[in-house]
């Protein structure tokens, strides 16, 4: 389905290259700042003025489609990728190259192979998350599946395909359960990475199923489960058991992951492979667990979580219906609560994985959309917020793009 | 139009897919179900995946009926006076 003046750029496969590190630094001159908010009824964009105080709301887009994720490729600023489906409709991906004014569909979206009649055949419920390659790979884009699977397009998003190294072998098969097996919104493969170092080193995570790494380009995998903790009673060393909700692997420092897991908020150190728990320092009424979690563009020690109540039957609110985020400004050894500007109380958010998002200004501003359908930002890190919208669908996910 | 699906047969599209054909109603070429969704995907790409996964099965939402009467094979036969009707299911509050 595309829409008339819409064009798709095709370029060559490009091989995988050794990158050098880079340190991101801040932009050193105002820019325009670009929310983007994925709901389960369509798609806005928002754009801020360079203080970040004042929004425009460009949408609906795609009303009534469920989008699960919506991305600017950093590397040219200007293609956008939605990950969509429909109540009724089968998962497609659309694509835009100017800012949503005209969208095409992808010839070919994710989907699994075609098995012979009688084998276990699975079919793409929907794309779950998307995420550009390495800087030296213009054009190539991976996406996670519910059911769990992982998938490489190598021309902008038009065609995908499924990286076998994965999808085919039987060990990942088994963690990842069965369809039905999964979590309540079903089984999500999500925080794909890459290393700004090197684009053959790859993360990702699986709900449920673990923390996994590729240093191949996905042709092999190993879990990274050293650590994390699964709901008592069951056997950590069942993977299918390990229930991760974001990873962030911080900019500044590649070496350095930090993880929002059903089960406690971890840092990870490479080379090594052990998760340390560092949400045992968050106060103990307010617990450790949540969806999403956001570190600092530019220090490694900083992060920021939304705690989710994550008791007995796992309400996933906010605790006790008082709203507030919690940074760390030394790798997790202490926390600091900030709810200025925040309802102080009956206010009963859940804010999705997807839904939680940093920018890379300075000072770093901060955003979350719940599924009440508020949008929240903070131009202070996390000091202060304000509500830069209401009475939106329900928030699936949200991202941020700096534009100019 | 596939060389071994010469009938003409009329489709009436769900509202979901009429942006893709711009009408809600189409005349296809097919000898069965499967045929008649494989020359829609050719005439509005994209149209098929969106109805049928990549396991050959009918979507969970999706609905066929042929002449009034429900289908749920694509390998069900068609014919030229036949009118076949697509529509998403009703569901949900």
């Amino acid at each position: 389905m595309a829409a008339k003046g819409s064009k798709v750029r095709k370029t060559a496969k490009t091989a995988p290259k050794k990158a050098a590190k880079k340190t991101p630094k801040a932009h050193p001159r105002p820019r325009k700042q670009l929310v983007l908010v994925a709901t389960r009824k369509g798609a806005w964009l928002y754009h801020g003025d360079t203080a970040r105080k004042t929004w425009r709301a460009d949408g609906p887009h795609f009303l009534g489609h469920i989008i699960h994720h919506l991305v600017l490729d950093p590397r040219d600023g200007k293609t956008l990728l939605a990950a969509a489906s429909t109540g009724h409709l089968g998962p497609t991906i659309f694509r835009s190259t100017d800012f949503g004014k005209t969208w095409k569909e992808a010839a070919r979206p994710p989907a699994f192979k075609n098995v012979p009649e009688g084998q276990k055949a699975r079919s793409v419920h929907h794309t779950f998350w998307l995420t550009p390659a390495h800087g030296n790979e213009p054009d190539v884009w991976y996406a996670g599946t519910s059911p769990q699977g992982l998938f490489r397009s190598e021309d902008g998003g038009v065609s995908w395909n499924e990286i076998s190294g994965l999808n085919d072998n039987a060990q990942y098969r088994a963690w990842m359960g069965g369809e039905q097996e999964g979590t309540p919104d079903g089984p999500n493969m999500h925080s794909i990475i890459v290393d700004p170092r090197d684009p053959a080193h790859l993360y990702f995570g699986m709900s449920s199923g673990g923390v996994h790494e590729s240093r191949d380009g996905g042709a092999h995998w190993a879990p990274l489960v050293d650590g994390m903790e699964v709901v008592e009673g069951f056997n950590a060393k069942n993977l299918t058991f390990h229930d991760p909700h974001c990873v962030r692997m911080c900019p500044s420092n590649p070496d350095r992951l930090y993880q929002q897991n059903h089960c406690g908020i971890y840092r990870l150190d490479r080379p090594g492979t052990t998760w340390k728990r560092i949400g045992k320092a968050m106060p103990k009424k307010i617990g450790d667990v949540g969806f999403g979690i956001v570190v600092h563009p530019r220090d490694d020690s900083r992060a920021w979580v939304l705690p989710m109540d994550g008791q007995t039957v796992w309400p996933r609110t906010s605790v006790e219906g008082k709203p507030a985020i919690y940074d760390t400004r030394d790798g997790g050894k202490s926390w600091t609560r900030r709810d200025k500007g925040l309802p102080g109380d009956q206010a009963w958010w859940t804010v999705k994985r997807q839904a939680f998002a940093g920018d890379n200004s300075n000072p770093v501003g901060l955003y979350f959309g719940t599924t009440s359908g508020e949008l929240w930002s903070s131009a202070s890190e996390g000091q202060s917020w304000s509500l830069i919208a209401r009475n939106l669908p329900e928030i699936y996910a949200v991202e941020t793009a700096t534009l100019g | 139009m596939a060389a071994s699906a010469p009938y003409v047969v009329r489709m009436l599209i769900a509202s979901p897919l009429r942006p893709y054909t711009g009408a809600d109603e189409v005349a296809l070429h097919g000898a069965t179900l499967g045929g008649l969704l494989d020359d829609l995907d050719a005439r509005f790409p994209g149209t098929r995946f969106r109805i049928v996964d990549e396991q050959g099965r009918i979507r969970k939402h999706m609905r066929f009926f042929l002449n009034g009467e429900p289908i749920f094979d694509l390998a069900q036969p068609v014919k030229p006076t036949d009118e076949v009707a697509m529509v998403q299911a009703l569901s949900g509050g």
